[in-house]
């Protein structure tokens, strides 16, 4: 276990060090207070809540999460130290999840830091605190499942630059995914369970209903297992390099 | 201990290391030799665990590093070559992750980090970034943290790569200071690495281990083993009257500056015989040297044969 902390350690110290974290901070900040005041209606819903915020979350992420990913495996790789990393009594599994949760943790800092929304929703109205703390959740956890796929492209190659298109592609379609018109489109071609079925996997659909706070648990099942499964493709992937 | 059994690691149709059997004891620092390109990376990352055998196996004192590869990491210290390191962190905080990440208890810990960095000389750069350090102190940060646990198995690729004539000198003593109770594998392609450090050569080229010997026994395969070469005044010695002692094989003249080299037959000892002669000529002998052998000779010869033409 001790490996798993030294190395989520090393990984957070080495955003705050580095450019990375505070542009990323300055940016996701901005951007949130932005979308969530023009593109959103905060003000002329005249509701007291933070929907309009958290409906934003999926498409930021989708431009910055990969940003925070992609260098997670691709750099240790091309710089070499994927080699010294791989000689130290720490198992695959436990790096993967050491990395992981230093990503997962610095985007849960980026959420904490925009409590002045908070302050402010609270200030104009009497919003349910409850509801806004289920959002903050959900989309903590969606962002988990976005830097579960970003590692997971991080480790099938060496050039950050193919991580981060991937890692968008793959979140934009799992985003795509559950929109009526996606599905309008199959809707002849494909059976109905089948529809079904791409509406589940999507994205989407699940961030919308944390969005409105509502923390069901099939919703959070999902979660979890994408970052599950995505998270054990990384180990595989890092393994068979390993043979190849 | 390291010992490697039939360890075979394929990329495509190309072997890199072929069937390679090795063993090193403790208090054995076993160079490994070969040309570049010959698989002594590839070797040591398959005993490492950053590689995967392809067939074959590898074992750090007892421990199969496909079987129990945390316990075979746990034992050994490793330099990988051109010693990486993460570039943004100082040597302090990089030789403080290294022990966190192998779980190193503090006390310990902390006597160990303090030995190590005066072992290594680094007291004055601890703070410094390793983006910003020269080739030669970044190495000695990697040999830093491949000693940090005190590992009873050391396994350095190419330690004194990129280093200068002082800085390998420090390197050197280090390492034989550490080789008495441990069991060293060092990789190079330097010569005089080998007659400095090591007290056993294993030769390998296309990934075959083609001699596994001491220094000295690989310079007895020289032909220069046993000749005498000297430089005298004038051209007055004559080859044939050399050439005419029992027990001499040939005789050579360097074109360039007239030095003489006689070769014996069968390493038999002929330095005598030759001073002998060279007395009754009255020559003015500058200097005469009974030769050791060339390991770069061994080397070439070994190393260039066609493959499959030795066991």
């Amino acid at each position: 276990m001790s490996g798993v902390t030294a190395i989520m350690r090393r990984e957070l110290w080495s955003y705050f060090v580095t450019p990375v974290a505070y542009v990323f901070m300055v940016i996701f900040l901005v951007m949130a207070g932005v979308l969530t005041f023009y593109t959103g209606d905060f003000y002329d819903r005249g509701l007291a809540d933070l929907q309009p915020f958290f409906d934003m979350h999926p498409w930021l992420y989708l431009v910055l999460v990969p940003a925070v990913t992609m260098s997670m495996w691709a750099e240790e790789r091309a710089s070499g130290t994927l080699e010294l990393l791989f000689s130290l009594p720490v198992s695959i599994s436990q790096a993967v999840l050491g990395k992981f949760l230093a990503a997962w943790a610095f985007i849960g800092i980026c959420l904490l830091l925009t409590f002045p929304i908070w302050i402010t929703v609270n200030y104009l109205g009497d919003p349910d605190n409850g509801v806004i703390l289920a959002g903050y959740v959900g989309s903590w956890l969606m962002a988990g499942a976005f830097i579960a796929i970003g590692t997971c492209m991080s480790t099938a190659t060496r050039s950050q630059i193919i991580a981060f298109i991937l890692t968008a592609a793959v979140c934009f379609l799992l985003l795509l995914a559950g929109q009526p018109q996606v599905l309008d489109f199959f809707q002849d071609a494909v059976p109905p369970r089948a529809i079904g079925a791409l509406g589940q996997i999507s994205i989407s659909r699940h961030a919308n209903a944390i969005a409105r706070g509502v923390l069901d648990l099939r919703d959070l099942v999902y979660f979890f297992a994408t970052i599950v499964a995505w998270l054990a493709a990384s180990v595989v992937v890092l393994d068979l390099k390993r043979t190849r | 201990m390291i010992e490697t059994d039939r360890l075979t690691r394929c990329y495509g149709p190309l072997i890199a290391v072929d069937a390679l059997t090795l063993r090193a004891e403790p208090g054995q620092v076993l160079g490994l030799l070969g040309p570049n390109g010959a698989g002594k990376s590839t070797a040591m990352r398959m005993i490492a665990g950053f590689l995967a055998p392809t067939s074959g196996t590898a074992r750090v004192c007892g421990h199969d590093v496909r079987k129990e590869p945390l316990a075979a990491k746990r034992a050994l210290g490793y330099l990988p070559e051109g010693a990486p390191s993460y570039g943004e962190m100082t040597i302090r905080e990089f030789l403080v992750f290294m022990v966190r990440v192998r779980g190193l208890d503090r006390d310990i810990a902390f006597r160990r980090f303090d030995e190590v960095v005066m072992r290594l000389e680094l007291e004055d750069v601890l703070e410094q970034t390793i983006g910003t350090l020269s080739k030669g102190l970044r190495r000695r940060v990697g040999l830093a943290q491949a000693i940090l646990h005190d590992p009873p198995v050391l396994m350095l690729d190419e330690p004194t790569d990129g280093l200068d004539p002082n800085q390998k000198h420090s390197v050197r003593m280090l390492i034989d200071a550490m080789a008495r109770e441990r069991t060293i594998l060092i990789s190079t392609h330097l010569l005089e690495e080998v007659h400095a450090l090591c007290n056993r050569v294993a030769i390998i080229a296309n990934g075959r281990l083609l001699a596994d010997a001491t220094p000295a026994e690989l310079e007895a395969r020289s032909r220069y083993h046993g000749a005498v070469s000297f430089s005298a005044a004038g051209s007055g010695v004559s080859r044939e009257m050399l050439a005419r002692i029992p027990n001499v094989a040939s005789v050579e003249v360097d074109p360039l500056d007239g030095r003489v080299t006689v070769f014996p037959r069968n390493s038999q000892p002929i330095l005598e015989e030759v001073q002998a002669l060279l007395r009754t000529q009255n020559l003015e002998v500058s200097e005469i040297q009974l030769e050791q052998g060339r390991l770069d000779e061994v080397f070439r010869q070994i190393t260039t044969q066609p493959r499959g033409a030795q066991a």
